[in-house]
């Protein structure tokens, strides 16, 4: 995937709430708290979406605890610098429209 | 009273929408799927609204099941590639897929499988168009329907596809 490619709504949730260990029930509940209920993650496709970060690198899933049946996953560096860089270009986005919305 | 009905009625595979629309209906009025067969579908009592029931095609895999269940949702049953789930209303919003870009996977893997099916279909139907046996017309057939169920999967991509261009 190119650089210059936005990321999803929910690619950029998920990778926000793997900065720490998270399962996937855990990543639905953050994802809603953290935008006030406005973005829910629904089950089919944070699982595609898991799968494919995984394919990705930008996230790993972390070896299942014993007595533990919730897989965990989380952050990889790769996943890092993109987050870090989405943030950057939605700031840009940000200040734009800010700026224009002022001039006018 | 009863407390159990079944229900037989045959969808289309461009169909799955209106599907899921009448197990919700049933729900609605207190009649909750309870496990699936062939062109069956078999309900139990439930409170008006108590729950939620979707669908959707995936091939077998314990670890999605796991995954719904962690997230409170009732595995219901499974029939040819198509799975279903339900969930308690009181246990919040219960959809598969959140944004555009995973419905239009889940349309990409109904048309792989149909794809699959159709390319097979018109093999065997050439193959045996050419042997003694003649029954190659069959397969030619089921082909060409299959290529057209792809065709009405692929507009509702198609759709999707342009609403993406938008919005997420």
């Amino acid at each position: 995937m190119p650089d210059s490619l936005a990321l999803t709504e929910s690619t950029y949730y998920i990778l926000l709430s793997l900065l720490s260990p998270q399962h996937g029930y855990a990543i639905m509940q953050q994802t809603e708290e953290m935008s006030r209920g406005r973005v829910k993650l629904a089950a089919g496709t944070l699982y595609g979406a898991l799968n494919s970060l995984c394919e990705k690198g930008w996230i790993i899933q972390l070896p299942v605890e014993d007595g533990s049946r919730r897989k965990e996953y989380r952050l990889t560096e790769k996943g890092k610098a993109i987050l870090v860089h989405e943030i950057e270009r939605l700031r840009e986005l940000a200040d734009n429209g800010e700026r224009k919305l002022k001039e006018a | 009273m009863e407390n159990r009905m079944t229900i037989r009625k045959w969808y289309w595979v461009w169909d799955f929408e209106k599907e899921e629309n009448l197990l919700n209906e049933m729900a609605m009025n207190g009649w909750v799927l309870e496990s699936v067969g062939f062109c069956t579908y078999h309900f139990i009592r439930c409170e008006p609204g108590e729950y939620n029931v979707r669908t959707e095609m995936h091939p077998y895999d314990e670890a999605y099941v796991q995954f719904m269940q962690d997230t409170g949702a009732e595995y219901v049953g499974r029939m040819m590639m198509w799975i279903y789930f339900r969930k308690k209303t009181a246990d919040g919003k219960f959809d598969l897929f959140s944004d555009i870009d995973s419905r239009i996977s889940h349309l990409d893997k109904i048309g792989r499988v149909l794809s699959a099916i159709g390319g097979a279909n018109l093999l065997i139907g050439l193959v045996n168009s050419f042997s003694p046996a003649r029954f190659g017309w069959i397969n030619l057939v089921c082909a060409t329907f299959l290529m057209y169920a792809l065709g009405r999967i692929h507009g509702k991509k198609e759709a999707l596809e342009k609403e993406r261009l938008l919005r997420e």
